[in-house]
């Protein structure tokens, strides 16, 4: 039998269809959830930095603790809203890349939310007169700290995708790992490994592992050169 | 070239009554009474602690008087028309450019008078050939001077100095008395704390000198160097240490 | 520059986004089936050709038996496809299913170490080779999930008298796969279907030490989810399906599925 380096070697030169597909799932799954987390994340980590509320630090602690939530905690309260005999069960959404969406935008809103909060915090505590002098109030200081954090946001971007594109039991629990139409990378893993074929498993995680590889060298590059160039 | 509002309604003088500032009940500036009248230059001097910074974030409207209170001629709001620059000033992480447009852009002015005003800017303070660099890689001397560069480009009617050029070379202090020299020159009222004696004597009109947070002195410049009322301000001229 | 202008913006199109990924304008129906019959491959053999023949596509999540009931009673799936007959019975006489339908069977084995310290090789039937193991304390890995494969090997135990407990006794509560890596690990012998078992690889040790009893013979049915519980149910097209496996297509179709040149599953329609 080829050793699993042999394996995916061949996977990927040979393009298999199969394999493209979930590749293309995993990334098209991962990256939508980590577009939306940030969407919704970094106004709302930047708002909890400068906002003032009772109750501010109990929503930290909560968001805190929430960095680990565990995937199949994450998937089961998914699965739970999205069966049909759950709330939102007519939209007719378990066991389709959406739901896989859900859950894992679940799993990275915190960390989003939590970075976000604590690299803007650090940077309004350095240019909170600058930019009153300026005429810029809290809320027009959102997007300007935002932006003057975005090296740092970044890694917390990237810690989301890791977490995400890493993860098998919420995409498990929401998607099913249906052939061909919800199989992740990691879901593949998992079945490969109940199937016995360790040598494809390995291989799904030679790719898995190149590919979270490839993007953080990417983004660690690209932080490289902003700070270079950016101070 | 002078940088005109569109509407120049004077927001001086800025009178000061009774104002003061306390924290957890303890007063870190009490009972200050002054009048800013338009044009003038007014050193604000004092040791350490005596209140010189917090004295000009009360003015700038940072923050809020506790006690007494603080009235431009345009009313009791936070006056638009002004501006300061800090010991340390903040650029925003992008060009230098972009640092001049930032202010600008927060007032809402539209884009072409953005980019006219920039440009001006640049050119008025020799900026063009550091137009495109990032602000955060300038040197200690260029940042100052973008800094009160993105001031100018404000079109404040009064310019708040927070100890200007204490972080700087003698060259760079230089070039920064001589800018706050040309803008006093055009017309805006300038608020500037110093240490620094010679740029005092350089550039004031008018001294404030705090102590342990009261005004005790407010005269002529040349009046308060040539002989301060005061024990404290003697002192303090004579460089002893006065708490 | 990122201004509150353009998030919203790019939120409103993310959400879009998502909104938009179900639309899917392919015919399907969700069969909630157990992991043996995926493992094995068999569902990837048999549905492109009913898809070929019908149009429609069969989407298969795979599950452990109880938990495959469980998305057919939320209305989950379509259909269901699983193989523990009294819970079977019991979910359609409870309403959440329609009529059960025998479709085919395949057998469980007990594997393991080939050295046999339990000695069941000898066994007579399967009860006294379950009651050797316990008897030697030799390992043994259980699936500990309540699958149709856990509620068989249970049935075994009060079978041959034994209450099976102590440290011998390793409860995976896992798939019959990951189940089977312990065993290969340990080693430890392991009750699983033959299906899963040929198209194993990563066996070790593993052999199969007993075979052939006729308890052993592991029964699927199939269920349409009853459409007066949930409404949305693809009625029409899951009957299709049943109607096809446990027709003379499909059911040749089930038995033309081999793994190294070996039968895994024998139809049973016939036998209603």
């Amino acid at each position: 039998m080829d050793g699993p380096f042999v394996i995916a070697f061949r996977l990927i030169a040979s393009g298999d269809p199969a394999l493209m597909q979930i590749i293309g799932l995993s990334l098209r799954v991962t990256l939508t959830a980590v577009l939306i987390a940030c969407a919704v994340g970094l106004p709302l980590g930047a708002a909890l930095a400068l906002a003032r509320f009772a109750g501010r630090g109990a929503v930290i602690v909560v968001f805190n603790a929430l960095m680990g939530l565990p995937p199949v905690v994450a998937g089961l309260i998914v699965y739970l809203m999205l069966s049909r005999s759950g709330p939102f069960g007519s939209l007719a959404l378990l066991f389709t890349p959406t739901a896989m969406i859900i859950a894992q935008t679940l799993l990275i809103l915190p960390i989003v939310i939590s970075l976000t909060r604590s690299v803007v915090e650090d940077l309004w505590a350095e240019y909170r007169e600058q930019l009153l002098s300026l005429g810029a109030g809290r809320l027009r200081a959102v997007p300007t700290l935002l932006w003057d954090g975005r090296v740092s946001l970044l890694t917390g971007v990237l810690a989301g995708f890791g977490r995400a594109s890493a993860e098998v039991g919420a995409v498990l629990i929401v998607g099913g790992n249906i052939a061909g139409h919800t199989r992740t990378m990691t879901t593949a893993i998992t079945l490969e490994t109940a199937r016995g074929q360790l040598g494809l498993a390995v291989a799904l995680g030679i790719i898995l592992l190149t590919l979270t590889l490839t993007l953080n060298a990417a983004a660690w590059g690209a932080g490289q050169w902003a700070r270079g160039r950016l101070g | 070239m002078k940088p005109v509002r569109d509407s120049p309604a004077s927001i001086l003088p800025l009178a000061l009554d009774g104002m003061g500032y306390a924290v957890a009940g303890k007063p870190l500036l009490s009972d200050i009474t002054l009048r800013i009248e338009t044009g003038r230059r007014l050193i604000v001097m004092g040791a350490n602690g005596a209140g010189k910074s917090l004295f000009l974030r009360l003015c700038h409207g940072l923050i809020d008087p506790t006690t007494g209170r603080r009235l431009w001629a345009s009313g009791e709001g936070r006056a638009e028309a002004q501006a300061m620059v800090f010991q340390r000033p903040v650029l925003l992480r992008r060009s230098v450019a972009a640092n001049l447009d930032y202010p600008l852009a927060l007032e809402g002015l539209p884009r072409a008078v953005r980019r006219e005003t920039v440009a001006r800017t640049l050119d008025r303070f020799g900026l063009n050939a550091l137009a495109e660099r990032p602000a955060r890689l300038l040197s200690g001397g260029e940042q100052q001077r973008l800094a009160l560069a993105r001031a100018w480009a404000m079109r404040p009617q009064v310019l708040f100095l927070d100890e200007p050029s204490s972080a700087l070379d003698p060259s760079a202090t230089k070039i920064i008395e001589e800018m706050v020299a040309q803008f006093s020159s055009e017309g805006i009222t300038i608020v500037m704390t110093t240490h620094n004696l010679g740029q005092a004597r350089r550039l004031g009109e008018q001294v404030a000198f705090l102590h342990r947070g009261r005004l005790i002195e407010h005269r002529p410049a040349a009046e308060f160097f040539a002989g301060p009322q005061t024990p404290e301000a003697r002192a303090f001229l004579a460089g002893d240490l006065i708490w | 520059m990122i201004h509150t202008r353009r998030i919203i913006p790019s939120a409103a199109s993310g959400l879009a986004l998502i909104a938009a990924l179900p639309a899917s304008a392919q015919e399907f129906i969700t069969v909630a089936s157990t992991t043996s019959t995926e493992n094995s491959g068999l569902f990837g053999h048999i549905l492109p050709m009913f898809q070929e023949e019908t149009g429609i596509e069969v989407r298969v999540v795979s599950q452990g038996t109880g938990q495959a009931l469980e998305t057919g009673r939320r209305g989950d799936a379509d259909v269901v496809c699983v193989h523990a007959r009294a819970q079977e019975e019991a979910f359609v006489s409870d309403g959440y299913g329609v009529q059960r339908f025998n479709v085919m069977y395949n057998d469980f084995v007990i594997v393991g170490p080939n050295d046999d310290p339990a000695g069941l090789r000898d066994a007579s039937d399967a009860a006294s080779a379950m009651a050797a193991i316990a008897g030697a304390e030799a390992s043994f890995a259980s699936r500990g999930d309540d699958s149709g494969t856990h509620v068989a090997e249970m049935n075994l135990w009060t079978a041959a008298g034994v209450e099976p407990s102590g440290t011998w006794y390793l409860s995976t509560g896992s798939g019959m796969g990951a189940t089977l890596n312990t065993a290969a690990q340990v080693p430890a012998y392991a009750l699983t279907d033959r299906g899963t078992w040929l198209s194993f690889e990563n066996r070790g040790d593993l052999e199969i030490v007993f075979e052939g009893d006729e308890v052993l013979f592991n029964t699927y049915g199939i269920i349409l989810v009853n459409p007066e519980r949930h409404s949305h149910v693809k009625a029409e097209q899951g009957q299709a399906f049943i109607d096809w496996i446990i027709s003379d297509d499909g059911q040749a179709a089930i038995s033309s599925f081999t793994v190294g040149g070996e039968q895994l599953f024998f139809p049973s329609a016939a036998s209603q």
